[in-house]
């Protein structure tokens, strides 16, 4: 055996520190581990404490300032009038509006990406898997703005969307839409149904991927003992597969929702003039100058995600995210 | 979700998955027809023509360039800041459990959990409030932020992928500290640190809605479009920037994927 | 002569929970020393507090008589095989075989050709190109060998180095551990749950659980002389005996221990010995293991195949030979 060949003489059981800056520095991270952890959370603990949570903290504080209504200046004095003119009519009319857009995308994106993600977690193998991941990834990925355009170019009056039902003799069927109160319009690229159909658009592929990865989980073979015992694939459906998905589903509509409540591009861009919480915020921080209320208005999606994020906990949803 | 038998699915199922599939991309396809379209002043479908001058339009128009240019660089910055910043986190908060955990997890989350537009308002107010005026490094703040979880959460996946012991090995093989970062710890997790990169660059590329609060007067290419997107003056060149921007977008997409495809799976929920 | 490792009142706590407690232990160089015992009872915290993974709470601990605390792994001459292996998986079997030399500063060409004679020490000579993804289980364990020799340590650790392997392989690398540490002259200390592999591999074997040293002595001391209930009872299968039993026929009031060889079993119903039943028999192919009840006492015996056995149920009389009655240090 020349094993030896490389170390001829005698070692010691105890080998010299290799001296030198580096060496006494790798020697005391390693006696005093936590300095170790110390010095690699520093770093992202003062970025993200000062810059982001700092910021929140200022936009908080902003909240609790006042504007003066006749000079437009700011008044830095600890006061609530801010959030009492919060619940003026025409702002609750703004969160309600939100909110009930925030709770229908959430439901349709729930119903279309449920077979995506059925068909890629029970069906997809090998090659179609990777096709069927990369088919959600890269939409959702893809530039939100581009997303936005490629729909006004669909939307519009003289868009695709028109010549296809013409083309189909089913322009009857769009004019009586969108004749009709509230979710009518000139055109779909200025009315609420068009703004619904970009916001679920937009965000559908966040709700396919933790639905589809909460189905990874239930195993082939419970949908089969279910079909076994006779229930019709309806029944199965219902007491089976919904319910196992259904985690993934509250963990997607975390994203569905909290997108929506805070979006105010896509609102600006295709729907109506009347407000979302995201244009309210930004028109009373940008052209009304009024950050106290643009900063109270922030506080309600907070709120609202602090009670959907508590009652998705209770549900389960954060193991499937 | 297993299934041992090879059966194929129902039809109705087929079609329902197919057909959300098409819905997810037809329209991003679409943008690629339209960039050629010889139609100047409407959305109209079919295009009456199709022609390739818009792109040499386009490629004169210095405002364009600009942009560009602005977003590339806020990128670069933004995505070598958020390596850093992510990788030490990542490190940190799977190779030990201390107190407090959860807390950075979270906290490192919160950006891109919470609407955009509350980051962005919250850094708009606090320039206000300590007098920051805008320039190119309140960009790179506010990407920045962001971006860090893209890159943490690629590095958590490796770091919980890579075995514990390795790290114990390579000490127990003569290794200290540095060279067990250098010849262990950095060759396993490159990869997943090169496709947490490139996703930060294409986040912080495409970001519009923290920018708009942080960007004052100065332009990336996002609020280039949505200037055009809201006061169109010449439509075929947003058509082109839109299929440029797609594109820019998409190849570090794939690459990331190319790179992280065995195991962990590039973390969605980044945006 | 200096001990390759030393233990000195060494204890371990990961907050109340004391995983190694005021443990003294003596290894000899060139020994091959077994740490055993079962999951939780402080032989693999007591084999990285060796290799430097951890440090003790108390205690002294020294390798061929250099003092060994507050010594990082690094800086050791102590190299372990670890249970999962660790082979890295970004470099090929000769590069991570040759890590070790290559952190120390060894040339390329000079470190490989080490690397490569280490690989022919454990049969797997040519596999240097291989990924360690590409390896059988076993092959990965000879690389993980291969890769801790080379640095030709004072004392290679290894943790349940048998534990992921199937039996007939488990079997050969047995043979093969033992022959290598014989060539070599290295200290080998190995940690194992598996009373089998202890006693048939070391010199000499130590005993855990609850973080003490219940018993060390070589296998035969540990087989036939267990000290405690706790030994003779993880270590094989002997029978053990509460004092009141055994002061009938030792006429001392401690705990003792029968192995289930020593008992015969004949079908008598009177006559001197242990009037006890039947409940049980069990074939093993070379032997039969029968299941006992001596007026509520468990008892086990092992009897030759083909012995006339008596039916399930029946009444049977036990009968041994007293000195094969092992008294233990436990009294009552």
């Amino acid at each position: 055996m020349t094993i030896a060949a490389v170390q001829s003489k005698p070692v010691p059981a105890i080998l010299p520190g290799n001296g030198g800056m580096r060496g006494a520095l790798s020697d005391l991270l390693w006696r005093r581990p936590i300095l170790l952890l110390l010095l690699m959370l520093l770093p992202p603990l003062l970025w993200l404490g000062i810059v982001y949570i700092g910021s929140l903290f200022a936009l908080l504080l902003q909240s609790f300032f006042s504007i003066d209504e006749f000079s437009g200046l700011i008044n830095r004095e600890f006061t609530l009038k801010t959030y009492g003119d919060l619940f003026q009519a025409a702002n609750l009319d703004i969160i309600l509006r939100t909110v009930t857009m925030a709770a229908l995308v959430t439901l349709a994106s729930a119903v279309i990406a449920f077979p995506i993600a059925y068909y890629a977690a029970r069906y997809a193998r090998g090659r179609w898997k990777a096709l069927f991941y990369l088919g959600v990834m890269l939409p959702l990925w893809s530039s939100y703005l581009v997303k936005i355009y490629a729909w006004k170019l669909i939307l519009a009056k003289e868009g695709i969307l028109t010549w296809l039902l013409g083309k189909l003799g089913l322009l009857w069927l769009l004019e009586a839409w969108l004749s009709l109160p509230i979710v009518g319009g000139n055109s779909l690229s200025v009315s609420f149904t068009g703004t619904f159909i970009v916001f679920v658009y937009v965000w559908l592929p966040f709700m396919i991927l933790p639905v589809q990865a909460a189905l990874e989980r239930v195993p082939g073979n419970l949908v089969e003992a279910s079909s076994d015992l006779g229930a019709s694939p309806g029944q199965t459906f219902r007491n089976v597969l919904f319910p196992l998905a259904l985690p993934g589903i509250v963990a997607g509509s975390i994203f569905t929702f909290s997108l929506t409540l805070g979006d105010y591009i896509i609102p600006q861009i295709i729907g109506t003039s009347r407000l979302f919480i995201g244009q309210a915020v930004y028109s009373q921080q940008g052209t009304a100058g009024n950050i106290p209320l643009a900063a109270a208005f922030t506080v309600v999606p907070i709120v609202i995600m602090g009670f959907y994020l508590w009652g998705a906990k209770r549900l389960g949803a954060f193991d499937a995210l | 979700m297993r299934s041992d038998r090879g059966q194929s699915a129902p039809l109705g199922l087929k079609i329902a998955a197919a057909c959300g599939l098409l819905f997810l991309h037809l329209p991003i396809l679409l943008i690629f027809v339209y960039a050629f379209t010889t139609e100047e002043k409407s959305f109209v479908w079919p295009p009456p023509g199709l022609t390739t001058q818009w792109f040499a339009v386009t490629w004169n128009r210095p405002d364009v360039w600009e942009a560009l240019s602005l977003s590339i660089r806020v990128a670069a910055i933004s995505t070598a800041i958020a390596l850093v910043l992510g990788t030490l986190c990542a490190a940190a908060v799977s190779r030990t459990r201390f107190f407090g955990r959860e807390a950075i997890s979270l906290l490192v989350i919160l950006p891109i959990a919470l609407p955009g537009i509350i980051t962005g308002i919250a850094l708009r107010s606090a320039f206000a409030l300590a007098d920051i005026p805008f320039s190119f490094w309140t960009i790179v703040l506010g990407h920045a932020t962001f971006c860090v979880v893209v890159v943490y959460n690629n590095a958590v996946a490796r770091f919980r992928r890579t075995s514990g012991s390795m790290i114990e090995a390579s000490m127990d093989l003569g290794a200290d500290g540095f060279q067990t970062f250098r010849h262990v710890v950095l060759p396993n997790i490159a990869t997943a640190l090169l496709a947490g990169g490139m996703l930060a660059f294409a986040l912080s590329f495409d970001e519009v809605i923290v920018t708009t609060f942080t960007a004052g007067q100065q332009q990336t290419v996002p609020i280039w479009m949505l200037e055009e997107l809201i006061r169109p003056r010449q439509r075929p060149v947003t058509n082109v920037v839109a299929m440029v921007v797609v594109l820019v977008t998409l190849l570090p997409i794939l690459f990331a994927y190319y790179l992280t495809r065995d195991g962990d799976q590039i973390a969605g929920s980044g945006k | 002569m200096t001990s390759a490792v030393s233990f000195k009142q060494v204890s371990r706590h990961f907050g109340s929970v004391r995983a190694v407690d005021a443990v003294d232990l003596d290894i000899a160089p060139g020994e091959f020393f077994a740490m055993l015992g079962p999951s939780g009872s402080g032989k693999t915290t007591c084999l990285r507090l060796i290799a430097g993974f951890e440090q003790p709470t108390a205690g002294s601990i020294s390798i061929f008589g250099e003092r060994a605390e507050g010594v990082p792994p690094y800086r050791r001459n102590v190299n372990t095989v670890f249970q999962d292996y660790a082979l890295f998986p970004h470099l090929n079997v000769l590069d991570n075989v040759a890590y070790g030399l290559m952190v120390k500063g060894v040339g390329r060409v000079e470190r490989l050709k080490a690397a490569e004679e280490a690989l022919s020490l454990v049969r797997l000579p040519g596999y240097g190109a291989r990924r360690p993804g590409q390896l059988s289980g076993g092959q990965r364990q000879r690389v993980a060998l291969a890769r801790a020799l080379v640095n030709q340590p004072k004392v290679l650790l290894l943790d349940e180095p048998l534990g992921a392997l199937d039996l007939k392989l488990r079997e050969n690398m047995q043979e093969e551990l033992k022959s290598l540490q014989k060539v070599l002259g290295i200290t080998f200390v190995f940690v194992t749950h598996d009373q089998g592999e202890a006693l048939s591999m070391a010199d000499r074997v130590a005993v855990f659980n609850d973080g003490r040293i219940m018993q060390v002595g070589t296998p035969e001391d540990i087989y036939q002389r267990p000290r405690t209930r706790f030994v003779a009872d993880f270590v094989g299968s002997s029978n053990v005996l509460p004092p009141d039993f055994v002061q009938r026929y030792s006429g001392q009031h401690r705990w003792g221990s029968l192995r289930p060889e020593s008992i015969r079993v004949s079908g008598a119903t009177s006559g001197d010995g242990v009037a006890a039943r039947l409940v049980g028999t069990n074939y093993l192919g070379a032997t039969t293991r029968l299941a006992l009840d001596a007026d509520g006492l468990r008892l086990h015996a092992m009897v030759p195949a083909g012995t006339a056995l008596p039916a399930e149920g029946e009444a049977v009389m036990l009968t041994f030979n007293r000195e094969h009655l092992h008294l233990m240090d436990e009294s009552a």
